[in-house]
């Protein structure tokens, strides 16, 4: 038998107890035809084996680790305490389901807790849900809370500067729902023209969406957008996708943003080539009951001790099927409870001091651009926070050239999107040392 | 007392907070501090207030004491009902930490991550194998995101075919989240009643389709009685027959795992929660994984990018004119996949067929011991799952939730409850193969002393549970006025 399953004594006294004479008697109301002859598989492997196989994959691959790494465009990478891996690898959190008993899960429900206030904390928001999948559905969920709450309204506003795989899977939800998307160009400092983000709102419109920092790296101005939104009756919403800019710049909550949401991965989550991260969305008080997801609530139990639960869940589809806010069931908890524990850690002088570094060596990094003659910031009045656009107009060649130096320069906004300026994305952190920040520099100096 | 009493409950973290503690050093800065206000002007933001300070220390001890409040897999039973609770194996824990995998940025160029790419490959490979469909899409976070995946794909090639059918079928029995994805793809729900046994109604399936506007079919094999549909071949054909689809919840695929083929039963879609049959583990509310296999009728609408081989390369392909687009950042959750894939090549062809024996044969034990004290409401032939109802103890005021939260009193978890929704005070049980003769017996004991309890101490069952760290809550009070946050 395999080391994962009962044996063949256990078996036996199953079989006898249930009186057939093998396995596949249970199997009878299968018929015949929709059975399948032979799995066309390796047969089974040692751990060994697998470690083996597994490792022959990883070797294949080259690692961040081992170069000096400015690669961001939505997936960050910043400092990872140990303790965080440490503490989610512990069988009592990753191998419990969704706390649907919550007598016997006052550990998870407490932890959500504790995530829903962090996250209200960032945003300057009222609640927060206990996670969504991750930055782009999470702008995905927002939209359709919007559309909601705004009644007949079919259209939603979203600046050209939203990150183009957010907008494209915005796209997909939005064409079978109906909702119709406009697009909002950037200006020359790379934020939503102001101008032409006055004319496609209208009555129309349930929604105004932008992404601050945005896809450049550029801080969008907040309370103008706020302003115009709530000018035409639609809601503001803030995508947010280096979430440790949230220590350093005001969120949209406090300008009155509807929703903040987006991906909570820059606090220390692996990038494990793209997932799972931690999508999040926070929204004001009067919009709860229009929320997706789950959310966990305090109260008491028949003694009367605080406790945590799973409430409000006549939102959610295994209560109200097809009338449910989302069809979200199974979401990120887990790596929501890691960024639990990385914020924990970090508390409130490590959230503002981790941004404030990374911040510190971007604009480094970004007064060396400045000072070159051969290099070019894409939208130099910018502000920005760690990641900024220097314009190129061979983004991979540059690329290619710097990877045999060791240096992972970014990323071409060309891989992103034809339709952005050509140039590469360069995100700096507080992993990234001077020296680092020096070479990076020559090196662009050098093939530019 | 010196040490922790591990009854006390521990506060939240922001009411540990003590001014000065730090919980983290980062990297000494050797560029020149900026001041925000200078360049970020009035978006520069000061010190979030009422974020905690704690030690590391403080954060270990208030995670490790919260834990402990949570019963886990690794404790014993956790017999929800079409959750697949089996063991997590700690060899996939290790290997989707290996830096070479979990590390990898999704945009490096291809050449640096070909064997994240193999593996992706290797991963539809093998589900491919195990579902004989066409193709698969690993992206979808979830069992639900798939069904949505799914469906928009139903749509898209209903578009192609300049068709605009609005009526998806549900069956009564369905998982919630199957309405919802159909909604949330753009389409009507109609609901079907289920026949007494409990499956697919056959005259209905046919008459709703002969009303016309059907997209498609969505149902779940076995459904979520743990009943394989006698028929469902059959349904396909009416289906197709009518330009329609069927769609497959593969919730409960761990029943049939290298017995039968999704593929032979004519489904054009079918999610796979990697979260329950391939034994990622549900982390106390994920991260899951739901690929979903499609037919050849399906593959030209897969969501992009799609891993392709070409000679011994392997390249995320865009081009597919007809694809439905994207449905999330990048492409999956990467470290979920690289657990399944494991756990599928440590049980290979023989341990995978047998894992699908062994929940079967569990989920028939438990339906034996203890069909003689709870009814058992549809008496088809269970395979991974068996769901009674509580019909007996309520004639002693005792119900389902009564039954559940006196089993945490005996150490377990509970079975769903009230689900499906076709049986009233439902209690569906679903043990997996992974529990030896040994603890199931030890659940049938617990259940049967609880129906003793039940006829005679009802009153035990009713207050129950007393051994956990809480007693039964107050939710309506937490629905009422919800406080969904800490503030000071």
């Amino acid at each position: 038998m395999h080391r994962y399953q009962a044996g063949a004594a256990d078996r036996r006294a199953m079989l006898d107890a249930i009186g057939v004479g093998s396995v596949e008697e249970l199997f009878a109301s299968i018929p015949e035809r929709l059975r399948l002859a032979d799995l066309p598989l390796p047969v089974g492997a040692s751990e060994d084996e697998v470690r083996r196989e597994f490792w022959g994959y990883a070797l294949r691959n080259v690692t961040p680790d081992c170069a000096a790494s400015f690669m961001g465009a939505g997936v960050y990478r910043h400092t990872v305490p140990a303790v965080a891996d440490a503490l989610v690898q512990r069988g009592e959190f990753f191998t419990a389901y969704t706390p649907y008993q919550p007598e016997v899960s006052q550990g998870t429900l407490q932890a959500i807790f504790e995530f829903q206030t962090f996250v209200c904390q960032l945003t300057e928001q009222d609640v927060a849900n206990a996670s969504l999948y991750d930055g782009a559905t999470a702008v995905v969920e927002a939209v359709l809370l919007a559309h909601r709450v705004a009644g007949a309204r079919g259209r939603v506003v979203v600046a050209a500067s939203l990150h183009p795989d957010t907008r494209r899977v915005l796209d997909t939800y939005c064409a079978a729902q109906g909702i119709e998307v406009t697009t909002v160009p950037w200006d020359r400092a790379g934020r939503v023209d102001r101008e032409a983000l006055a004319r496609a709102v209208g009555a129309d419109v349930c929604a105004v969406v932008v992404q601050s920092p945005n896809v450049f790296g550029v801080v969008e101005p907040l309370p103008v957008v706020a302003e115009l939104a709530r000018g035409c009756g639609a809601l503001a919403i803030q995508a947010v996708a280096e979430a440790t800019s949230l220590g350093l710049l005001v969120p949209g909550g406090r300008y009155g943003f509807d929703v903040v949401c987006g991906d909570l991965q820059a606090f220390g989550v692996p990038a494990s080539f793209g997932g799972p991260h931690v999508g999040f969305l926070a929204t004001k008080q009067q919009h709860v009951r229009q929320m997706p997801g789950r959310l966990v609530g305090e109260t008491v139990d028949r003694c009367g001790r605080r406790a945590y639960v799973l409430t409000l869940a006549t939102r959610e589809q295994h209560i109200r099927r097809a009338k449910a806010t989302s069809n979200i069931c199974t979401n990120h908890g887990l790596m929501a409870l890691y960024v639990t524990i990385v914020l924990s850690l970090l508390g409130k002088r490590g959230v503002r001091e981790l941004a404030l570094a990374s911040h510190s060596l971007a604009e480094f990094v970004k007064a060396g651009v400045r000072s070159s003659a051969k290099l070019t910031l894409a939208f130099p009045d910018g502000p920005t926070y760690n990641e900024f656009l220097l314009r190129h107009d061979d983004p991979e060649g540059v690329l290619a050239r710097l990877r045999q130096e060791g240096i992972l320069a970014g990323v071409a906004s060309t891989r992103l999107s034809p339709d952005l300026p050509p140039g590469i994305l360069v995100a700096v952190t507080e992993q990234n040392t001077r020296e680092e920040c020096v070479r990076l520099l020559q090196a662009l100096e050098r093939v530019s | 007392m010196t040490g922790h009493d591990t009854r006390a409950k521990e506060g939240l973290i922001f009411e540990r907070s003590s001014p000065g503690r730090v919980g983290y050093q980062l990297p000494r800065l050797e560029v020149p501090l900026v001041d925000p206000a200078a360049t970020l002007g009035e978006a520069a933001r000061g010190e979030i207030e009422d974020l905690p300070e704690v030690s590391e220390v403080d954060v270990v001890r208030h995670f490790t004491r919260l834990s402990k409040w949570n019963y886990s897999l690794d404790e014993g039973l956790y017999p929800l009902g079409s959750c697949t609770m089996k063991y997590n194996p700690r060899i996939n824990e290790e290997l989707a930490r290996l830096p070479g995998l979990a590390h990898l940025h999704p945009l490096q160029p291809e050449d640096q991550v070909q064997g994240a790419l193999a593996l992706m490959w290797e991963l539809e490979q093998a589900l491919v194998a195990i579902t004989g469909m066409a193709r698969v899409t690993l992206q979808p976070a979830a069992g639900a995101h798939g069904e949505l995946t799914g469906m928009l794909m139903i749509r898209k090639a209903l578009e192609a075919r300049g068709e605009r059918r609005r009526v998806v079928l549900v069956p009564d029995s369905a998982h919630g989240t199957n309405p919802a994805s159909a909604v949330f793809a753009g389409f009507e729900v109609v609901e079907l009643a289920s026949t007494a046994e409990g499956t697919l109604d056959m005259e209905a399936v046919r008459r709703a389709v002969a009303e016309g506007g059907v997209a498609a079919l969505m149902a779940t094999v076995p459904n979520t009685l743990g009943v394989f549909e006698p028929a469902i071949a059959e349904v396909a054909k009416i289906l197709h027959d009518a330009g329609a689809f069927l769609y497959l919840d593969g919730a409960n695929l761990n029943a049939f795992v290298g017995v039968a083929s999704p593929g032979a039963m004519g489904a054009d879609a079918l999610h796979i929660n990697l979260h329950k049959t391939f034994s990622t583990p549900h982390g106390g509310g994920g991260p899951g994984a739901g690929p979903v296999a499609v037919s050849a009728a399906l593959e030209p609408f897969l969501p992009v990018p799609t891993v392709e081989r070409q000679g011994d390369r392997f390249v995320l392909a865009y081009d597919r004119p007809a694809s439905i687009g994207k449905v999330r950042g990048f492409y999956g959750n990467f470290a979920m996949l690289v657990r399944a894939l494991a756990y599928i090549r440590s049980l290979g062809r023989d341990g995978l067929r047998s894992m699908a024996e062994g929940a079967v044969l569990a989920a028939n034990y438990l339906r034996k011991g203890l069909e003689g004290d709870y009814h058992l409401p549809y008496r088809g032939a269970s395979l991974h799952e068996v769901v009674f109802d509580d019909s007996r103890q309520k004639a002693f005021g005792v119900t389902n939730i009564d039954i559940a939260k006196r089993l945490l009193d005996y150490g377990f978890h509970a079975p769903t409850m009230s689900f499906p929704l076709i049986v009233h005070g439902a209690m569906m049980i679903e043990p997996t193969e992974s529990f030896g003769v040994d603890e199931l017996d030890a659940f049938v004991r617990a259940m049967r002393e609880i129906a003793r309890e039940a006829r005679e101490t009802p009153e035990v069952v009713k207050q129950a549970p007393v051994t956990t760290p809480v007693a039964r809550l107050d939710e309506v009070r937490a629905a009422r006025s919800p406080i969904l946050r800490w503030r000071r």
